[in-house]
């Protein structure tokens, strides 16, 4: 199972930086999804996979007792999730606001911040 | 006393829900934001009053003891970089009430301003690494918001570049963080100090310490992760270019500092070695291309990154004179960098742009500006008696001390760099007379901005003169907050231990 979830993980990964390799900010966005999901199932596989049962307690004890699985990973993805999502959703908010103000989704052609010279050969017919 | 932690990152969070609700009354507003800051100065003062006399202080919230919940703990580099950031956000606001007009008001600045505050705070007092990158989102959030408000295509296009990177280096923290549980199952940073020594995986600990180099690195903005600094700190009004100069940057420094002090200490030859070269190369290319800018603010972004080299120095060096000399030199750097972008705003104020050849004659509009300007870049670039001699001196002795001459070389010529950066601005901007040609010629400021725009100015300006004058008091509490920095053991004891009550 683990080595399962680690290929998975190694496939995201793989997906999602040549994802954020590409010009386009909207592909960049979608890899960056992706890559978040593999950090997401990388804590999943930290805390161990087992086939125990849920973390509860039954009543009158003050401990479990039979091995249970680690909900810490778990309260830990959810976290991560909501801060994903929150940021994600602030990502492409931009960037739909980028290409209405600015015309392109190519970065290279985004270079207001940072102009180029007007002696090099520009990009600006592209 | 120790609910006394908690304030630093609640004031702010309720300032911020208080001035969302009143964002459309602009003089409360404003005048929440102002009180805010002041009392989140008398807490942090507080705080550091506390760490001085009592020692660590730590807080276990919701009474969970250690390991189990979420621990905040001040220590001195803790406290002092609280203080700072309070000292930074009381000026900022203040001068936020000129330079931000009411536009920027109405969408709710103030608001991301006091998140910001909050995350910034939060980062410098937990004691828990899957908390920290919970702060340090709080902050991004609130940074990316600061960066595009108002949506100016420039905003747009220095913010997409912002977030891109940002939002990398936040997923490799993640990753970083679930790693390190993995190999460790606990993610409080005193229990981790213990855990990772009884580990016996060199392969994987170095792998953990270079992705940690490279999460903290990008937010630190080391070489070679920086570039997007220098793209996006000139897009937003210069009120939060002045606090993203002052706070996150080196936010990020004091989480490597803290990784690299308490989680990996110096046995991990490898983290060490590569942050050193990391340091001196940051130092270095910041510095050319601060040489080689006409803009005020692109040469001054480009002075945050070779700033960041020192500060790393001082980590890689790892000895208790270069961990006091970073912690000096972080206080110093703090004050002035952020006091050299509001002279900036004043002077784009006055002349009408940042752009050095356009703009001119500020020595003969305001002396007093030019003062200041003096003061703070010249402490900058390492001048005697300023604060940035004192902090040069000790990361230079240090490096002396390890007999790593050609580090000392590379600080030095560094040094010289930078002050000749700062002589081309205060040649251009302020010596040479304002050009003819420029459409715009020098405003005056009304009474009302003449306050809010000089007096945190001044007030930083005198921070920067007693660091330099009175040196000796503050380079002995660099040296302990040093020494605990280097020796563990009351902090592992301070965290660790059950409250007794």
């Amino acid at each position: 199972m683990e080595m399962a979830l680690a290929l998975v993980i190694g496939i995201l990964t793989a997906t999602g930086v040549y994802l954020m390799l590409a010009r386009n900010l909207l592909r960049y966005l979608f890899g960056l999804i992706l890559l978040s999901n593999a950090a997401n199932l990388a804590i999943f596989t930290a805390g161990r996979l087992t086939r125990a049962s849920p973390p509860l307690i039954p009543e009158g004890l003050k401990a479990p007792d039979i091995p249970v699985a680690n909900p810490l990973p778990q309260a830990l993805i959810l976290t991560a999730i909501v801060i994903g999502f929150g940021l994600l959703a602030f990502s492409l908010a931009l960037i739909v606001r980028a290409y209405r103000r600015l015309g392109t989704l190519d970065a290279d052609d985004m270079r207001i911040a940072e102009p180029k010279k007007k002696t090099k050969r520009g990009t600006e017919h592209s | 006393m120790s609910w006394l932690l908690a304030l630093p990152f609640l004031l702010p969070i309720l300032a911020a829900l208080l001035t969302f609700l009143t964002r459309g009354k602009p003089c409360l507003a404003r005048t929440l934001s102002v009180a805010s800051c002041g009392l989140l100065l008398l807490t942090t003062l507080s705080i550091f009053a506390l760490v001085e006399t009592n020692g660590i202080l730590a807080a276990q919230m919701g009474g969970w003891p250690a390991p189990f919940g979420i621990t905040l703990v001040a220590d001195r580099l803790s406290a002092v970089m609280l203080l700072v950031a309070a000292v930074v956000g009381l000026t900022v606001a203040l001068f936020a009430l000129s330079d931000i007009d009411a536009h920027h008001e109405q969408l709710g600045f103030y608001s991301y301003y006091q998140l910001l505050l909050a995350g910034v705070c939060g980062s410098f007092v937990t004691g828990d690494l899957f908390n920290l990158y919970v702060w340090f989102e709080v902050m991004l959030i609130a940074s990316f918001a600061l960066l595009v408000l108002g949506g100016e295509r420039i905003q747009l296009d220095g913010g997409i570049k912002y977030v891109a990177m940002n939002l990398v280096s936040t997923l490799l923290m993640l990753t970083a963080i679930a790693l390190l549980y993995g190999l460790t199952g606990t993610l409080n940073m005193a229990q981790l100090h213990l855990a990772v020594a009884g580990i016996d995986n060199p392969l994987a600990e170095n792998l953990l310490a270079v992705l940690f180099i490279c999460a903290f690195g990008i937010k630190a903005a080391i070489f070679p992760l920086f570039f997007w600094l220098p793209a996006s700190y000139h897009a937003p009004p210069v009120a939060v270019t002045a606090v993203f100069a002052g706070l996150l940057t080196k936010v990020g420094v004091y989480a490597l500092i803290r990784t690299f002090t308490l989680i990996f200490p110096a046995g991990d030859n490898l983290a060490h070695d590569i942050l050193l070269a990391a340091a001196l190369l940051t130092m270095f290319t910041g510095v050319l291309g601060a040489a080689a800018h006409y803009e005020f603010r692109k040469i001054l972004a480009f002075h945050i990154v070779s700033q960041i080299g020192f500060l790393v120095l001082g980590l890689a060096l790892y000895s208790p004179l270069a961990l006091a000399g970073a912690v000096f030199y972080m206080v110093h750097n703090i004050v002035a960098k952020t006091n050299l972008f509001l002279i900036s705003g004043t002077a784009q104020r006055l002349t009408g742009s940042f752009e050095l050849a356009q703009i001119g004659g500020l020595y003969r509009a305001s002396p007093l500006l030019a003062a200041l300007f003096f003061i703070a870049a010249f402490s900058l670039a390492g001048f005697p008696p300023l604060s940035g001699f004192w902090a040069k001196f000790l990361l230079v002795k240090a490096s002396l001390d390890q007999a790593a001459y050609w580090v000392a070389a590379v600080a030095l010529v560094t040094g010289a760099l930078t002050l000749f950066s700062m002589s081309k601005i205060w040649a251009e901007a302020f010596w040479k007379d304002h050009p003819q040609n420029a459409c715009t010629g020098l405003a005056t400021l009304t009474s009302a901005d003449r306050i809010q725009r000089l007096s945190p100015v001044v007030a930083l300006a005198l921070i920067t003169l007693v660091l330099g004058l009175v040196p000796q008091p503050f380079i002995e509490f660099s040296m302990a907050a040093a020494d605990q920095l280097l020796d563990t053991g009351d902090y592992l004891e301070a965290v660790l231990t059950p409250p007794t009550n």
